[in-house]
């Protein structure tokens, strides 16, 4: 049973949308890099999945969430910053993820190879995606506070580490939404490029967010369309698209 | 006279280094306390304590739902950061579920701009920051102001303003205040009572028992002189 053609063009829709929101916060709470490499966890997921005749995404979702819980709970208990810890665990994930996967799943899993979904995979695609954007949209004001200040988040009640756990489950559910399109490598790289093109040109929170949401769900538009002509894979093709905006808004800012 | 704040044996260690060492003090409702201290001496890590962000041992007891406003010293924030100074502030009268008509009173009380609410706060002057700062402290009406050098990074006549205007607060909403300052002269006028903090020794006790040259000279460990307004110098 596969989805109908406007439920394919939901998903991406839904899945660039709330790339574009979660990749603001990411950029602004300076996690450019490791947001990257958060990732990359999905690989031993998707290769344990892959051996045991189970969905990749499933397995990717699942590597996702256990990845954030440990790196979140790494750094609340040792106090060594995310950075480092997510290094560690990234470079982990990928060592095991290349071993689990091989020959052109290993290819499919790092850059994507979107297909016809089943219906059931594109509406819990559409439920996760739907999930993470009312979580920025209700959250975004205790974002804005603990990004300033955790310290003045605190005094105003804001359950800091709490918060840092939903947004890390918030940003693995993102890319796990975004694996059929993008893969691993790339799929950091549509919550990273829209947001901090999104940063180059608004002077605003509300300007950031719908800039970063414009330049996401228009390059996964773009992308999707384009390889259908071109022949080539849909996941380079997104952020090369992606890419070129952001250097259009470099030079945009320059003539400002 | 209610008490706002318990401290009692409160320390702090930092790995090898403690910060706090067996602290115990108490504030009154309406009361203005100033801390003061040099260097290092742990004002600021005293100020993270009150508010929960690290790590202590003994007990730190505010009154039942107290509300508590926060102005730090300094925020490291990117210059290129995409939110306003209506952001920031529509944030927090959101999260308090405070009216959002009370920034434009707050904004004004601090004597901050309309132009400057509406830039992003990385391009703000280090004087703009802190009122900005100080209005979102001040959102929600909160009991209690702990306030890390008021005058920081503020011009002379900006100091005095910011004096009276927290003295007006303290008067009309019975405001508590906790402040760090190295303006000793502005402590010895507006504190109720002085906390010091050294690694020689700390103390306790009104403004005119604590700020005298011998024991300022005990707890910065050099000779300390201050300015007092009608012309006796401390």
């Amino acid at each position: 049973m596969t989805a109908s053609p406007v439920s394919d063009l939901a998903l991406p829709a839904a899945m660039s949308i709330a790339a574009g929101l979660v990749g603001c916060f990411a950029v602004m709470r300076r996690m450019t890099l490791a947001a990257d490499a958060i990732s990359h966890v999905a690989l031993p997921g998707i290769g344990l999945a892959l051996a045991l005749h189970l969905h990749p995404v499933a397995g990717g979702l699942a590597a996702l969430l256990c990845g954030t819980v440990l790196i979140w709970a790494l750094e609340h208990k040792t106090g060594i910053p995310t950075e480092t810890i997510i290094g560690v665990v990234f470079s982990v994930a990928l060592a095991v993820g290349s071993m689990l996967t091989s020959g052109e799943e290993l290819i499919e899993a790092l850059f994507g190879a979107p297909q016809s979904m089943g219906r059931l995979e594109t509406l819990l695609g559409l439920a996760g995606a739907l999930l993470v954007i009312g979580f920025v949209l209700r959250a975004r004001e205790r974002l804005v506070i603990a990004l300033v200040s955790p310290d003045l988040a605190r005094t105003v009640g804001i359950d800091v580490a709490h918060l840092d756990l939903l947004f890390l489950l918030a940003f693995a559910l993102t890319v796990a939404l975004g694996l059929r399109y993008l893969g691993v490598l790339l799929m950091g790289s549509l919550l990273i490029i829209p947001a901090a093109t999104a940063k180059h040109l608004a002077t605003s929170l509300k300007g950031m967010l719908l800039v970063a949401t414009s330049v996401a769900a228009l390059a996964t538009a773009l992308g999707l369309i384009a390889a259908q002509y071109l022949h080539v894979e849909t996941g380079p093709l997104i952020i090369a698209v992606a890419g070129s905006m952001f250097f259009v808004s470099l030079l945009r800012r320059r003539v400002a | 006279m209610t008490t706002v704040l318990e401290v009692d044996h409160l320390s702090v260690v930092f790995g090898a280094n403690r910060v706090l060492r067996d602290l115990s003090f108490r504030v009154a409702e309406g009361e203005c306390l100033a801390v003061i201290g040099p260097n290092g001496s742990g004002k600021t890590v005293l100020f993270k304590a009150l508010i929960g962000a690290l790590p202590l041992s003994g007990r730190i007891a505010w009154a039942p739902s107290v509300t508590i406003g926060y102005v730090p010293q300094k925020l490291d924030i990117e210059r290129d950061l995409p939110i306003t100074g209506s952001d920031f502030l529509r944030a927090k009268t959101t999260v308090a579920k405070s009216p959002q008509e009370e920034i434009g009173r707050i904004v004004e009380l601090v004597n901050l701009s309309q132009e400057a609410v509406r830039q992003p706060i990385g391009t703000l002057s280090g004087g703009q920051f802190q009122r900005l700062l100080l209005a979102f402290a001040l959102l929600g009406r909160p009991q209690v102001l702990l306030f890390d050098e008021p005058t920081a990074g503020v011009d002379e006549p900006g100091e005095e303003a910011i004096y009276t205007m927290l003295r007006r607060l303290q008067k009309e909403q019975r405001l508590t205040l906790l402040l760090i300052s190295h303006e000793l002269s502005l402590v010895y006028r507006y504190a109720t009572s002085v906390l010091c903090l050294s690694r020689w020794r700390t103390c306790f006790g009104a403004p005119v028992d604590i700020l005298t040259p011998e024991r300022l000279r005990e707890v910065y460990g050099t000779e300390t002189r201050f300015h007092i307004h009608d012309g006796i110098s401390g």
